[in-house]
């Protein structure tokens, strides 16, 4: 059906904001760069495992903030603080409950799409720097959990946290520093409490933000990988040398299937 | 043969001597003298290396006449060297250069002292202080049994300042002196609180002061984390701790026992008043004080001293 003259410029109005945003700041091109990407006609829901771990940090990202409005990390007020979001406050539950169990759910997820990844080569040339840097978002996640669980300040977060810190200093030679760095003074206090909230909600939290912004900026590059049964994609050539300019060396040559 | 060597000139070919690194030289042992002596030092000694530094450094990005003519180099090349020797490093390199360092300076300048105070505090200073605690007159120590003594180290700080430790009066020594033997509940495992083996009773409990002073009838020690096991003198029986329980310091004033800090034990010999403790600074639960594994925890913990 042919457009009509009315509907084309009713587009023109409704997408001339979209030209104005373009022409000042190229964003809408790298937004379609970003979103609207080829990719193998023979993927399945596995290849949307990294997807859903980006959105359950996401989800630990905005229920954090939103927690850290209620929360008071010191020690005679802590306890009191999560018990009073979970108990009094208006849907504080729900917020807390999506942080805590979200927690779970975002570190099963790294481990689904370690799996994925690694089942399927997807980590060999040239995404072996997206493999490093999925390991760093998978340290910097766990490092998130060991200085949550603290946070809640109960009985569980103490001694667990004083298991945790003990552990890092039998490392030898510097564990007992970086125990020590953990712990703050002498035993686990407000210093070691002020010190998790912090790397907890600020330090590892950017971290990973940072991390997470390599990692997809690698995947829009160098595609999503094919399964390892797939036919059509094995062997196909690079477009343009591959997007590989700034190489000092010269670029390897195409080896010959043989 | 090289152009330099044919021409007759292997004389010149080492550039002159610069006196620019001995400047440098003596502006990094003001800088070591000032770091130990006083601040005015340092900071006269960190601009003499930075001048004579820079001298230097620009020193060697100077193409040296002789030295340029490096072999594969005709005359023609080498004339322009010696023409081009009063403006060693072009406007454009100079001024790209000169940024990065400037950028570097400012990023050190911001970046280091948030850093340090990130890292240092935790190793010095009033967080890492012990503050001795008076558990009341030596009398409410029945000799020969264990009693279970929980207070707070900082009542400012509150509950999570909470210690126990379990005291028994070991009578007097050979010497004449007062014995008690004065075991830090925390497992040297891994920290969890250690619990007596043994009935407590709880009727003959005191509470002065908020001193909580509980008789225990007790022979072994054990933790419920991981299944340490202590026998009466806290040495290790069973389980995986590394070392004997901890003991905290501990002197008798004016009648009263006061725990001092806390220390490690590699391992107890005899018992009670007779016991021979081996001493170390405390070290985090888990770490070896004695043995060859000692070696892979060189340093003691800095506030270990107390």
């Amino acid at each position: 059906m042919a457009k009509t003259a009315r509907r084309k410029q009713m587009e023109a109005v409704a997408l001339y904001p979209l030209d104005w945003v373009e022409e000042r700041s190229g964003l809408v091109g790298y937004t379609k760069w970003f979103l609207f990407r080829k990719v193998p006609h023979d993927i399945s829901w596995a290849q949307t495992l990294g997807a859903a771990a980006l959105t359950a940090f996401l989800s630990q990202a905005i229920t954090g903030v939103v927690l850290a409005m209620y929360y008071k990390p010191d020690p005679n007020a802590a306890y009191g603080s999560v018990v009073n979001i979970t108990e009094e406050l208006t849907l504080g539950w729900l917020v807390r409950g999506m942080h805590k169990w979200g927690a779970s759910v975002f570190i099963i997820l790294l481990f689904f799409h370690m799996a994925r990844t690694f089942l399927f080569g997807a980590y060999k040339y040239p995404r072996e720097l997206n493999w490093v840097i999925g390991v760093l978002l998978l340290v910097s996640g766990m490092l998130e959990g060991f200085t949550g669980y603290l946070l809640p300040w109960d009985q569980t977060a103490y001694w667990a946290t004083a298991v945790g810190i003990n552990l890092n200093a039998t490392a030898p030679f510097l564990g007992p520093f970086l125990a020590q760095f953990l712990q703050g003074g002498l035993y686990i206090g407000p210093d070691t409490l002020a010190k998790f909230y912090a790397l907890h909600m600020l330090l590892i939290p950017g971290a990973i933000f940072a991390l997470i912004g390599l990692h997809l900026y690698l995947v829009v590059r160098l595609g999503v990988t094919s399964p390892p049964w797939s036919a059509t994609a094995a062997g196909r050539e690079r477009v343009d040398g591959g997007g590989r300019e700034g190489l000092i060396r010269d670029p390897a040559v195409q080896e010959e299937p043989s | 043969m090289a152009p330099g060597l044919s021409d007759g000139q292997d004389t010149h070919q080492v550039p002159t001597p610069s006196l620019w690194p001995i400047g440098f030289a003596i502006g990094i042992a003001c800088v070591l003298v000032g770091l130990v002596v006083s601040v005015p030092v340092l900071v006269v000694g960190a601009l003499i290396a930075l001048v004579f530094g820079f001298l230097w450094v620009r020193d060697l990005f100077t193409t040296h006449p002789v030295a340029a003519a490096a072999p594969g180099i005709d005359e023609k090349s080498r004339a322009a060297t010696v023409a081009d020797l009063g403006d060693p490093v072009d406007r454009a390199t100079f001024l790209s250069l000169s940024t990065i360092g400037v950028g570097a300076l400012i990023g050190a300048g911001i970046t280091l002292p948030p850093l340090g105070f990130a890292v240092l505090p935790s190793f010095d200073g009033e967080g890492i202080a012990t503050r001795d605690v008076n558990l009341g007159p030596i009398t409410s120590f029945p000799e020969g049994k264990y009693v279970i003594a929980t207070f707070l180290e900082n009542p400012d700080q509150g509950e999570v300042s909470r210690r126990t430790a379990f005291i028994r009066n070991n009578g007097r020594t050979d010497d004449g002196v007062p014995s008690f033997t004065t075991l830090y509940s925390r497992c040297v495992h891994l920290g969890c609180p250690v619990q007596p083996n043994g009935p407590i009773d709880e009727d003959a409990k005191t509470d002065v002061n908020g001193i909580e002073l509980r008789p225990v009838l007790a022979a072994s020690f054990g933790c419920p984390c991981h299944g340490g096991l202590y026998d009466s003198e806290g040495n290790r029986t069973a389980g995986p701790p590394v070392r004997s329980l901890d003991r905290f310091e501990f002197s008798i004033v004016n009648g009263d026992l006061v725990l001092g800090r806390v220390f490690s034990v590699a391992n107890v010999q005899g018992t009670g008043a007779s016991a021979r403790i081996a001493k170390y600074y405390k070290a985090f639960p888990g770490v070896h004080v004695d043995g060859v594994e000692r070696f892979l925890y060189p340093i003691p913990t800095p506030g270990s001293r107390g």
